[in-house]
């Protein structure tokens, strides 16, 4: 049986299935049904600095965009950060952490851009006994206004800045959670780690309009007639966040930096895909706010089923395997080619592979062979793009079968190269090197 | 259970008010908004898609199925009514499965096809409810079109004639209009009057005058519509209806399928209308599946069919031949009709021969099986009554008993046209009378229009 202990920066939790902060971690009734459920941990919605708490609206805070049958892919929220009272949570963390001492709470803050602020809260956090901190960084809507969240998380010299005063004023680990709004994902990463940081957590969510009602012609969710940009997660970002987890993992100056890997993960699969390319554990929200805390079992036993059936015996060997195979385009091997195929056995003949390519791309479909419905892929015109493969409604009927070296690749006419080469070798690059003699 | 229900002999009131009602609710249910939004994810959007293919009205199925699920109904239904204006009928009638859902790909890849036949009636049904005309009429032209009968054929040719700005007299021989689908259809597949409201819809269009009462024959000659209007259209339907070639055909207690199926329609109280307690319906077609489950509906203690062939020969669908047995009606194969057994004159039973294929021909074993039965019901097919064309002057070109027409629907007469099931080599369904009918219009059109311009 695989062992899914994960051990992050130190904090020790049963599994890699953390739940993010978030509106599923705001107090203790929701992380102990989170517990109970099996989450392996919790960082708990983000505190903000003693005194009167934050207010939010009290209209629509989500606003969603659904693929078939209503299926929510994305979903947007423009709540703030815990509308609860300092003490209150402080409390309610310690007592948890005390009966549910085997899982990972980290405590997520967010408080002015002043050395003194941190300095105040971080004792106070550090007495309830969590087990980190992360620092909201990240937050998109409503605090990035005050300067804070986002607002910090854009600007890398405040990151390193903040880092380095929570480093200085507590023994908790600390993690950086980092916004996606921003053009270069690396640069929060490097400034995060310059700043002593522990880890870094991403993505934090994109800001977004879910829609726009057009009979108020106002953007979704709509309060009073208004509406403002909201945080972005769910499936949808999934592909965004992965990216810049990859981005950080294989930086040659944050290569080996923990990361928590977070965007749009709800399946086992998700998470692995997340822990392969770099993650070292996953944070999840969208998916339990859309099905409940429940879906962590499916979780457990869906990472544990596949390690098992790949012999991986614990987290160690699956976390950054696929980190080495992301690269530069211009690092992709130019004598690759593969072919479309089209398993006729399994075809049910809808015809979208044909006119995706006819109309879209390389004409290199048929739609009728001999008087009859047939679709079948002609090798002279068929340049490998995968859209075929992309389109088609059915899993595995469509796939790209590589030609072997020495055979003739139908469309150019001249044998499949058994040498790998690219882009900075090739004689159309006008920057080629020469290839030294 | 009502005191009535095991009367000997054909009686009505075998059943609570409650169970008539029940029994005969919309077989179909329509789509609920949600309903119709989930079953239209389902669609492909295939390219060049076997569903329309399969349409005899061609209607573009892909695109109006993607405009409900885009939120679109009314353009939806614009879609559906731009190639065939009973739409909403089709939808409630047509064997989707065995035309459109059948060939659907998800029936090919999972054996469940998109409900095609109820997002077609989904989205219809949101346009007629809001009456929403998609059609002005052209300017008028001044010619005018006598069409003789105001079933499907009729209607849908009239309104593309209205459309194309030509005056179009429907004569019509039955009270009501709608040919089949008012008097004809099962109540089940189209309840709440919605055969009157469609034609009520088809008409709206303007230049569509129906007459009633008007019989071709009997009120007025076809030579009469050739001489007083510029083009005739002919969609009078079936009027004959195949007999037993049985002896004692005539006692009391044998009736046409198609009588017994007009009278359930037109009834305004489904106990007062008498049935049998044990029936036999003698055919294998849609006909004799409606007769048998409504007989089964009015509740008849024992409903078979017998069909002379196999299950494999019947002109149901499978899906209507899956309906019967759902009710409780027998299915009988290999037995073909010998002679009625009266008593009192009244049907007390029907004697039947058992069948087989001798090489390509069928035969009888000399077998015989009696059930006893106290309504018999014929199936067996209708048939064309040419003696309404006499008086014409010159005989209308016949092909194996039914009016013959080319591709566009052209009779042998000048300026005369034909659809629906009148002509020879159609398939009996509504949904190729509606596209023949559409498609005799505009060949009308063209014709007296020097090839469509006015």
């Amino acid at each position: 049986m695989a062992d899914i202990r994960n051990n992050f920066v130190g904090i020790k939790s049963p599994n890699p299935f953390w739940l993010a902060s978030a509106p599923p971690t705001d107090k203790a009734y929701n992380v102990i049904r989170a517990f109970r459920a099996g989450w392996g941990g919790v960082v708990w919605k983000t505190l903000g600095e003693e005194g009167p708490p934050v207010v939010n609206v009290n209209g629509p805070r989500y606003g969603a965009i659904w693929g078939a049958d209503r299926r929510l892919l994305g979903l947007n929220n423009i709540e703030l950060i815990t509308d609860r009272d300092l003490q209150v949570n402080l409390r309610e963390i310690k007592q948890v952490k005390m009966d549910w001492p085997d899982r990972a709470i980290v405590v997520s803050l967010m408080v002015p851009c002043e050395e003194h602020a941190w300095k105040a809260i971080l004792p106070v956090v550090e007495e309830t006994g969590a087990d980190g901190i992360e620092l909201n960084f990240g937050c998109p809507h409503g605090m990035s206004e005050r300067g804070m969240g986002a607002a910090v998380g854009q600007v890398p010299e405040y990151i390193e800045m903040v880092v380095r005063w929570c480093k200085a004023n507590t023994r908790m680990p600390v993690i950086t959670k980092l916004t996606p709004n921003i053009t270069d994902i690396r640069k929060p990463a490097r400034a995060a780690l310059a700043g002593g940081t522990d880890a870094v957590s991403l993505i934090n969510t994109i800001n977004s309009i879910t829609g726009v009602n057009l009979d108020s012609f106002a953007p979704e969710p709509t309060i009073d007639g208004k509406g403002s940009h909201g945080g972005y997660c769910g499936p949808a970002v999934k592909p965004i966040a992965m990216n810049m987890v990859a981005e950080i993992a294989r930086d040659p100056e944050t290569h080996g930096l923990p990361i928590s890997g977070i965007g749009g993960i709800t399946t086992w699969r998700d998470a692995a895909e997340f822990m392969a390319l770099g993650a070292g554990n996953v944070q999840v929200c969208t998916a339990a706010m859309t099905y409940g805390f429940k879906i962590v079992q499916e979780m457990i036993a869906g990472l544990e089923n596949w390690m098992d059936e790949k012999g991986h015996a614990s987290l160690d060997d699956i976390v950054g395997r696929a980190t080495p195979n992301v690269t530069d385009w211009q690092y992709l091997n130019l004598n690759y080619v593969a072919k479309a195929h089209i398993d006729q056995e399994a075809c049910i003949k809808c015809g979208r592979c044909h006119i995706a390519c006819e109309d879209t791309s390389h004409q290199a479909i048929t739609a009728i062979v001999d008087g009859v419905r047939h679709f079948e892929v002609i090798e002279a015109e068929c340049v490998g793009c995968n859209l075929c493969v992309n389109v088609c409604p059915v899993e595995n009927c469509i796939t790209m079968e590589p030609l072997a070296a020495g055979v003739i690749d139908q469309r150019t006419g001249r044998p499949v190269s058994p040498v790998y080469a690219n882009w900075t070798t090739h004689p159309n690059n006008p920057m080629a090197k020469v290839a030294a003699e | 259970m009502a005191i009535g229900h095991f009367k000997q002999g054909i009686a009505g009131g075998r059943l609570s008010p409650e169970q008539y009602a029940d029994n005969f609710s919309d077989l179909h249910p329509p789509l609920d908004h949600h309903e119709a939004l989930v079953e239209s994810d389902r669609c492909y959007f295939c390219y060049d898609a076997p569903c329309m293919n399969a349409c005899p009205t061609s209607i573009d199925i892909p695109l109006f199925i993607r405009q409900i699920s885009t939120g679109n109904p009314i353009g939806s239904a614009k879609t559906i009514f731009d190639q065939n204006i009973l739409g909403g009928m089709c939808a409630r009638v047509c064997p989707t499965e065995t035309l459109c859902e059948e060939v659907c790909v998800r029936e090919v890849a999972e054996g469940k096809p998109v409900q095609i036949g109820r997002l077609q009636r989904y989205a219809t049904d949101v346009a007629m409810a809001e009456n929403r005309q998609f059609y002005p009429r052209a300017a008028a032209t001044g010619k005018t079109i006598a069409v003789v009968g105001a079933g499907p054929a009729g209607l849908a040719a009239a309104h593309r004639l209205a459309r194309h700005g030509h005056e179009v007299t429907i004569l019509e021989a039955r009270p009501k209009a709608g040919g089949l689908n008012e008097y004809g259809i099962a109540a089940y597949k189209s309840i709440d009057n919605f055969a009157q409201a469609e034609v009520d819809y088809v008409t709206s269009i303007g230049g569509i005058d129906i007459q009633n009462g008007k019989a071709l024959g009997r009120d007025y000659q076809l030579s009469d519509l050739t001489r007083n209007y510029d083009a005739v259209f002919l969609g009078m339907g079936l009027g004959g209806v195949n007999a037993l070639r049985a002896d004692g055909e005539d006692a009391q207690g044998v009736t046409n399928a198609v009588e017994f199926i007009a009278e359930l329609r037109q009834a305004s109280d489904l106990a007062s209308l008498p049935v049998g307690r044990r029936v036999v319906v003698i055919g294998g077609g849609m006909t004799a599946i409606d007769a048998a489950v409504q007989s089964k509906l009015l509740g008849a203690e024992e409903v078979t069919i017998c069909y002379r062939r196999g299950q494999e020969h019947m002109n149901a669908s499978e899906f209507e031949q899956d309906l019967a047995a759902a009710n409780g009606v027998i299915i009988r194969h290999w037995l073909q009709p010998k002679r009625v057994i009266a008593e009192g004159g009244k049907v007390s039973g029907i004697e039947l021969e058992y069948t087989a294929m001798e090489g390509d021909k069928l035969v009888g074993t000399g077998e015989r099986l009696t059930l006893t039965a106290d309504q018999v019901f014929k199936a067996i097919g209708q048939s064309f009554v040419p003696a309404a064309l006499n008086g014409s002057g010159v005989l209308l070109a016949l092909e194996a008993g039914r009016i013959k027409v080319d591709a566009e629907g052209r009779t042998s007469l000048p300026n005369v046209w034909a659809g629906g099931d009148c002509i020879y080599g159609g398939d009996d369904l509504t949904v190729s009378a509606v596209a023949q009918g559409r498609d005799a219009a505009e060949s009308i059109h063209r014709a007296l229009t020097s090839n469509g311009r006015a």
